[in-house]
């Protein structure tokens, strides 16, 4: 079985987010960028899926600017076997919306016939915990979306889910769409012998047009601003000094 | 204009909080129908629900199991004719409602902080470090409401309830279990006040501290991402911004260092309470009333005393 991994290049997490003065955007002129963390996780497990003998392949794709590819590598050096690159956007600053992303993974899916897609739950640069539940509308797949766990047996992925009540056991049919949460397992590192093999592996670039897919976004952005600052307050010296304050304030 | 509104049920569960908040805000994008879609469902709480024109109610033990097929599969047969579907944003609506907009053609709205306008929309992004307004497009618009911001709707109304058979099933995924723990402690998301622990708690047996001071509070056990994945609390009482989002009237931090993601889920509560040994750590920061003392020594000391 064929896994296909979609992965997102994003900012850093451990980068402190800046919004730009024009409202147009957060700046990601010279911040570092990393794989989207969920899409680490993904990667993991149809790496961990190959080595247990489950999967036969696992195709990494990425969807943004021509340094996606770096994110491509990173996968490649973590265990995945080959990858593509679909270049959509010149700017870093262009966000290419799950809509769209879901369209061409559905294209690509359609050449590579996976009999998997896991991919991140959301990307921690527009959360928006979509494409993958889209992919799998526009495939008519079954999905299972915040996977903490995943067994493949029979021709069904048995996911348990992270909602909000706590847990749910779900099983899909496969071919079928699985999306990651935190805890789903712990992603390895690239080691540098598996970093410079990475550089080797085979890396197919792609654009839309190849795939007959309009990127143009449905949503206009009207503006980014900061979020409401919230002062600081005041320290208090012990437990009964809070306690007359949570008092006055009519909450305790 | 007129808008689809998916109630969150579980089973016969109705959340009526979270929905009379989405209730609320939708409310200023014309009249609402609400869908009641579940298994044994009572339909009159929501029916009861001040903006609402009308209850859907259909009953299926998939939709009671919040399958995301089966709902987007009803959703479609019910979307025709109405301007903007819209629901709460939970784990249920957050699994359906882009799978339904992808088969609409449209680009799903998550997490809307703010209804600016019929077509424009406020939503977090980078775990809440920036706003984003958007201006939809599209024929449709799909979104989920990101509850804690807005006030629930009243229950003064009295809309009729229409019943709808199921559409045909889907054999693309099956329910297997809930592994769900009831509580009689408040539902975290709209309780009014929360307490929470992090990783400062060191250890599963050491959370019953945060415990003993909720109850005695009548209050939700919260907990930061270290304190789920050092396993000392269930992922389901994460506090965060891919945790839960919450906004009580007290929030009390204990051994919470204020990590970006995790302020994203309760930097709007109203009053904030910081108790952590580490004076420098970042949640003093947004904190109204800050204790720098050993959680194990205050927080058994703050219950006794509040009993």
């Amino acid at each position: 079985m064929k896994i296909l991994v979609p992965v997102k290049r994003v900012i850093d997490y451990n980068v402190k987010v800046r919004v730009k003065s024009d409202g147009s955007g957060v700046d990601l002129a010279n911040v570092k960028m990393s794989m989207n963390p969920f899409d680490e996780i993904a990667v993991e497990e149809a790496v961990r899926l190959k080595e247990k003998g489950i999967a036969t392949e696992v195709v990494a794709v990425s969807i943004g600017v021509a340094k996606s590819e770096d994110a491509l590598r990173t996968a490649l050096a973590m265990g995945a076997d080959r990858a593509i690159l679909i270049t959509a956007a010149d700017d870093v600053h262009t966000d290419i919306e799950p809509l769209a992303v879901a369209k061409l993974l559905d294209k690509v899916v359609e050449v590579e016939e996976p009999g998997l897609v896991i991919a991140g739950k959301q990307a921690i640069d527009n959360d928006m915990n979509a494409t993958g539940q889209m992919l799998a509308a526009l495939l008519g797949w079954g999905q299972a979306t915040s996977a903490s766990a995943l067994e493949i047996a029979d021709g069904t992925a048995r996911v348990t889910r992270e909602v909000d009540g706590g847990l749910q056991v779900v099983e899909v049919k496969l071919p079928a769409i699985v999306t990651c949460d935190l805890r789903l397992n712990e992603p390895r590192y690239a080691s540098l012998p598996n970093i410079m093999k990475a550089k080797k592996k085979p890396l197919e670039k792609m654009t839309p047009a190849d795939y007959g897919v309009d990127v143009t976004p449905r949503l206009e952005l009207v503006k980014t601003d900061e979020p409401a600052a919230r002062a600081a307050g005041q320290i208090v010296g012990s437990v009964d000094e809070l306690i007359s304050k949570l008092k006055e304030a009519g909450v305790a | 204009m007129s808008v689809l509104l998916v109630a969150e049920i579980s089973g016969a569960n109705i959340a009526l909080d979270a929905t009379a908040k989405a209730v609320a805000a939708a409310t200023a994008l014309g009249p609402i129908t609400v869908l009641a879609a579940g298994e044994g469902v009572d339909p009159a709480p929501l029916a009861a629900l001040d903006g609402v024109a009308k209850v859907l109610h259909v009953e299926g033990a998939d939709y009671g199991h919040q399958m995301p097929e089966a709902l987007t599969d009803l959703l479609l047969s019910l979307a025709p004719g109405f301007t903007h579907i819209v629901a709460p944003a939970t784990t249920s609506a957050k699994a359906a409602f882009p799978r339904l907009a992808a088969l609409l053609d449209v680009m799903v709205i998550s997490d809307v902080v703010a209804v600016e306008s019929a077509d424009t929309f406020a939503r977090p992004i980078y775990a809440g470090n920036a706003i984003q307004t958007v201006k939809s497009n599209d024929p449709v618009k799909v979104l989920t409401i990101r509850t804690a911001g807005f006030d629930a709707a009243g229950s003064t109304g009295s809309a009729p309830v229409e019943t709808l058979d199921p559409v045909a099933a889907s054999d693309l995924a099956s329910w297997i279990e809930d592994r769900v723990v009831t509580s009689d402690r408040p539902e975290l998301t709209s309780a009014e006040v929360v307490v929470s622990g992090g990783r400062g708690v060191g250890s599963e047996e050491s959370f019953a501290l945060i415990e003993g001071l909720a109850d005695t509070m009548d209050a939700a056990v919260g907990a930061s991402r270290a304190a789920v994945d050092s396993g000392y609390a269930p992922n389901d009482k994460q506090v965060g911004q891919t945790g839960k989002v919450v906004a009580p009237d007290l929030y009390i931090a204990c051994g919470i260092s204020g990590a970006i993601q995790h302020l994203a889920g309760m930097k709007d509560s109203k009053i904030i309470v910081a108790i952590n040994k580490d004076e420098e750590a970042p949640i003093f920061q947004v904190a109204d009333f800050g204790l720098v003392a050993d959680l194990f020594d205050a927080v058994p000391e703050m219950t006794e005393k509040l009993k």
